[in-house]
């Protein structure tokens, strides 16, 4: 994970440091979130870049589905049952057991409200 | 903000960007002498909707509320009332003329359709050549009362569209502006996030008081919002659950002090800031309650492409979805899908969005406007007696 300043696009040598991958495809909100948004679809075994909002940091995941332009990846390993973090606030419970890269959407994650 | 706004001042000194002469139906039944008068008399606006008779309390309360609020909104110039009976018509023709705006009311019981169609058009066909000839004169930004609330949310208006209307917001309260958010239900997830931006004790009370009594009216139902909150089509876009769309929701309102608690359709009394008001999430009935309480430009963010409109008030639609900017293209007002490519700052959105908001304050037809989006809904609280 290098800090990268510039809100645009990574460097070159970040893009290197990343496995080859020329720009982001998913966005997280907060420092801390379990889950980014794609904002390109994501292909299952590709090796992607995310980039927090708040701080411009980069993080890469290697995706274990394909996800959809709008859709969740996971950034954390999660049991079943565990609170999971956007916004830097609860949106809701795993209800199911997470890995890194998983494609996260409603078989996984439930309201904690009903 | 550089750009001189120009509006039309009513008689009661508040500020209009449109200038609609609106023929008001009291009832469902008075929508054909509504519409009858609109086709007969061009440039006038007939109002159509489906409630107004034998409503009772609180739920009657609010049906005259919305029906007087949108009439005496600054965006009409003036307004011709239609009832069944003369005291319902009369009572509202009264409340609205008290802001100094011409306003006649004419009853159908003992006339007919077809006479007080004659009669009403004839009066109709005075104010609109009255009113085509008020001109537009500068105002400022202060002057202005906005309304926002999203729909077909995704992901991505948590991401883009919903930020874009942040800096709108925020910016629009400094300038001395009145902005008024609401969705109640559509809080759940965040609604401590709202209560701790209440500016005093009392509010965050009666804020605390509206939202649960409206939840609690869900669960007393004997059901939950699983399956309509979050929506098929915001599960398409990628919302899991009510707390994540609720925070996507959030992020449009800002940083600022909510200064207001307001029932539906009701006026702000304290002063420029930003305000809550107790509405519906359903995008018709949550912006005819806003326009009745006296907005006069929305500023919408969606998704998936939600394609709302109102009579009265101007709807923006701004959007960070590529995929809806490229597939509904005709709806969207202000593309910032740059936000999600990161080409453009969340403050270049924010200024792309002010200049939306000055040119639609100037004239500019909005999309929903040219496509003829005029969404007019009544909030009904119960079953009629």
């Amino acid at each position: 994970m290098s800090n990268n300043s510039q809100a645009s696009t990574l460097t070159e040598k970040q893009s290197e440091a990343a496995g080859n991958v020329s720009t982001h495809k998913f966005l997280i909100h907060h420092r801390g979130d379990h889950v980014g948004v794609a904002t390109s679809p994501i292909q299952k075994g590709e090796k992607v870049v995310g980039i927090y909002m708040d701080d411009n940091s980069d993080i890469v995941v290697t995706a274990k589905g394909d996800i959809p332009l709008g859709h969740k990846i996971s950034l954390v390993n999660l049991e079943a049952g565990e609170p999971v973090l956007k916004y830097g606030v609860q949106v809701g419970l795993t209800t199911d057991r997470w890995e890194i890269g998983e494609y996260v959407h409603t078989h996984n994650i439930k309201t904690a409200r009903w | 903000m550089s750009q001189q706004l120009f509006g039309y001042r009513r008689e009661n000194g508040k500020v209009g960007i449109r200038n609609h002469v609106i023929i008001l139906p009291v009832d469902d039944i008075s929508n054909a002498a509504c519409e009858g008068v609109a086709r007969q008399v061009q440039g006038t606006l007939a109002l159509p909707h489906a409630y107004g008779r034998l409503q009772y309390g609180p739920d009657l309360d609010l049906h005259f509320r919305t029906m007087i609020g949108t009439g005496s909104n600054p965006n009409v110039a003036a307004v011709v009332v239609i009832g069944i009976e003369e005291n319902w018509a009369k009572k509202i023709a009264d409340e609205i003329a008290k802001t100094g705006k011409p306003v006649s009311y004419f009853s159908i019981e003992g006339n007919g359709d077809l006479e007080t169609v004659r009669a009403a058009s004839w009066k109709a066909k005075e104010y609109v050549q009255w009113a085509t000839e008020l001109q537009r004169v500068p105002i400022e930004l202060k002057e202005l009362t906005v309304s926002i609330k999203c729909g077909e949310s995704d992901t991505t208006t948590g991401l883009g569209s919903c930020p874009t209307v942040s800096q709108a917001v925020d910016r629009l309260v400094d300038a001395g502006a009145t902005v008024f958010f609401g969705e109640t239900s559509e809080l759940t997830g965040g609604e401590h996030l709202i209560r701790d931006r209440m500016a005093t004790p009392e509010l965050r009370d009666q804020f605390m008081a509206i939202y649960d009594n409206y939840v609690g009216e869900i669960a007393s139902k004997g059901v939950d919002l699983l399956g309509s909150q979050p929506t098929q089509g915001n599960i398409a876009g990628g919302l899991s659950t009510i707390e994540e769309k609720a925070l996507g929701n959030i992020a449009k309102t800002g940083s600022k002090e909510v200064i207001g608690v307001l029932e539906p359709a009701d006026k702000p009394e304290n002063g420029p800031g930003l305000y809550f008001m107790d509405t519906s999430s359903a995008a018709a009935e949550c912006i005819t309650l806003m326009a009745a309480g006296g907005a006069v430009l929305h500023l919408f963010p969606t998704g998936q492409g939600n394609i709302i409109g109102n009579p009265i008030e101007p709807v923006v639609k701004i959007t960070a979805n590529p995929i809806t900017a490229a597939t509904m293209s005709e709806h969207i007002d202000v593309n910032v899908q740059g936000l999600l490519s990161r080409n453009i700052s969340l403050e270049e959105a924010g200024d792309q969005l002010m200049e939306m908001i000055c040119r639609t304050v100037n004239g500019r037809l909005t999309s929903a406007e040219a496509l003829g989006h005029r969404e007019f809904v009544m909030t009904k609280l119960y079953r009629s007696a």
